[in-house]
């Protein structure tokens, strides 16, 4: 049995008691990227020498007692668009390819306080803009489950990597579902946060309001520990909440008697696949069964969600990727007269078709004329969408339903109609809009043997709740692993 | 389509996103931007009458420190991602005439 088959917390424990060297366990994690990755594309960068590297200096302060945690000598792939010094920084975009930062985000900096080690970035979505991690400069990812399907998205490289066992854990970003959606589609294990829980310094701004920095993992141990070294306040980050607690392991407790579970009906109508839904309403019986108690409610705003969603994290797409000029880093255009020429052929040239239909889309909804009509009116909806949630968190401790409609699409069948695409969205979004935190577990399979999630929302700073009842479902299942690690 | 976006908005939508659009991409854009706006007019059935526009979920306040220098001098380092430089600053083309 390989040692990438172990969860983090449980190498972390080997590592800890001396029955594995970090070197082994970094050793482990490249061998199976160089078994599979040449079929998934799960790294825009791998940094092996530096891994190694980092070993042994992570071996050293584990052996004279300096790092004791339970993530130390732990080997972790970090999603393309957190800035991670002296190493490759590409956002999955032209516009980035040759862009090494100076600094590291903070999120990055605790993991590494905390003794993981890097193996490399991980590929996604372009600027974290698609669900499909197509849109990526340096080709596609694959699904380990089935190699013509997609990973998801925009985390798909850091839930792929996860599942395909080619780190032992991932750090991925969510804005709209890009952790949740990807981690679903793999098979494995990812939380969206509560807003502001981790820091956003050194993460490549997409929709600032919306993004969230998270764990993914093969378990819901693995993601409350990995949780718990991530978050912290920081005064780097002018959104970064104090919270009062940081203690997310205290709730991995088998235990969901008397939790009140809503399942709203608006996520169970059409267009949900009716192999997901089964999976999910057999979940709500597992719990209901454990204790649970389970009812329906309406959350009637869940079809604004996506609308709004896309004017606010357009809006602020066309003016956080306005920073992208080819003057400070990345890609500089070869021919050009004058400056503003320069901006607009790099900007045409470095970025790709699914980024520039946002920043357009939101510079429109941005411009003159039109600001009350389409952004003033989705920042109206998304206080609606709030207080809706809010009401409904007086009568239920956790929301239960699906992370998408669907299981991983085919490669290819995507991109060619935006609009279908961002409806894959409708079950993660509003929990961006609203700053919940979200966790998707996975539940089940399709007949086609593609994984299914199940998706958790609680209210903000409750955590605790989502990781308790996703903990307690888990013990229902043992985990399951792609066929193509076994070959 | 109920939004027709013409030719012009594209060429204004293109001055403000700082884009170079190709014939075919205009095109496209114009079509991939009416049928987003079709979409999102759905918050039109929606009455957001007396409902302020929420930009943060939580209430976020100034938060203020002493300015002090944190970090060091690391000119040479952060220059190195530059596409052009020039004693020590990012090179640009001219910018006035």
């Amino acid at each position: 049995m390989s040692l990438m088959s172990l969860t983090a917390v449980e190498l972390g424990k080997k590592i800890k008691a001396g029955e594995v060297t970090v070197k082994e366990a970094v050793e482990a994690a490249i061998a199976q990227i160089e078994k599979t990755e040449n079929r998934l594309n799960c790294y825009v960068t791998v940094d092996k020498e530096g891994a190694l590297k980092k070993a042994e200096e992570v071996q050293k302060l584990i052996d004279n007692g300096s790092l004791t945690g339970p993530l130390a000598g732990v080997p972790v792939a970090v999603k393309d668009n957190m800035c991670t010094k002296d190493l490759l920084t590409t956002c999955s975009s032209k516009i980035l390819g040759n862009f090494v930062p100076t600094y590291t985000a903070e999120a990055v900096v605790n993991l590494e306080k905390a003794g993981a080690v890097i193996l490399g970035k991980t590929n996604m979505d372009e600027f974290a803009m698609g669900s499909t991690t197509e849109t990526s400069a340096y080709g596609e990812t694959k699904n380990p489950w089935n190699v013509n399907h997609v990973p998801g998205g925009s985390s798909g490289g850091s839930c792929a990597a996860v599942a395909a066992e080619e780190c032992s854990y991932a750090l991925g970003s969510d804005t709209g579902g890009s952790i949740r959606q990807p981690s679903s589609f793999c098979g494995v294990t990812g939380i969206k946060p509560t807003y502001g829980t981790v820091s956003r310094y050194g993460l490549i701004a997409y929709g600032s309001s919306l993004d969230q920095i998270g764990p993914v993992a093969k378990d819901v141990t693995d993601c409350a520990t990995i949780l718990e070294v991530i978050a912290s306040y920081d005064e780097k980050d002018s959104t970064s909440v104090k919270r009062e607690d940081y203690d997310f392991t205290s709730c991995l407790v088998d235990d969901v008697k008397g939790l009140k579970i809503g399942i709203p009906k608006a996520y169970f109508g059409e267009g949900l696949e009716p192999e997901v839904k089964k999976v999910i309403l057999d979940a709500a019986k597992v719990l209901e069964e454990k204790g649970a108690i389970v009812e329906e409610f309406d959350l009637g705003l869940a079809d604004y969600a996506i609308p709004a969603y896309y004017v606010i994290a357009a809006a602020e797409a066309s003016s956080n990727l306005s920073r992208f000029d080819g003057v400070k880093y990345g890609y500089r255009t070869e021919d050009y007269e004058g400056l503003h020429n320069m901006y607009k052929k790099t900007r045409s040239e470095g970025f790709g078709a699914e980024v520039k239909r946002r920043i357009m889309l939101g510079s429109f909804v941005l411009s003159s004329g039109y600001y009350d009509a389409y952004y003033l009116k989705a920042l109206r909806t998304k206080a609606l969408i709030k207080e809706e949630f809010d009401k409904a968190f007086e009568k239920y401790d956790v929301i239960l339903g699906p992370v998408a409609p669907t299981t991983a699409p085919e490669l290819g069948k995507s991109l060619s109609d935006p609009i279908k695409m961002y409806l894959g969205d409708i079950y993660t979004i509003s929990v961006n809009l609203a700053g919940l935190p979200g966790i998707s577990v996975p539940a089940g399979e399709d007949s086609k043997g593609l994984p299914i999630g199940l998706q958790f929302i609680g209210d903000c700073f409750q955590e605790k709740k989502i990781i308790r009842a996703a903990y307690s479902f888990e013990q229902t299942r043992t985990y399951k692993r792609p066929g193509m690690i076994e070959e | 389509m109920a939004n027709i976006i013409s030719d012009e908005t594209i060429e204004y939508v293109g001055i403000l996103a700082k884009l170079e659009l190709s014939e075919e991409e205009k095109e496209q854009a114009k079509s991939d931007m009416g049928k987003m706006l079709d979409y999102i007019d759905k918050l039109n059935e929606l009455d957001t009458t007396n409902v302020e526009p929420m930009s943060h979920v939580f209430q976020v306040n100034n938060v203020f420190r002493q300015d002090v220098v944190a970090n060091g001098d690391d000119r040479d380092n952060i220059l190195k991602n530059a596409p052009g430089i020039k004693e020590g600053a990012f090179k640009v083309p001219k910018t006035v005439e």
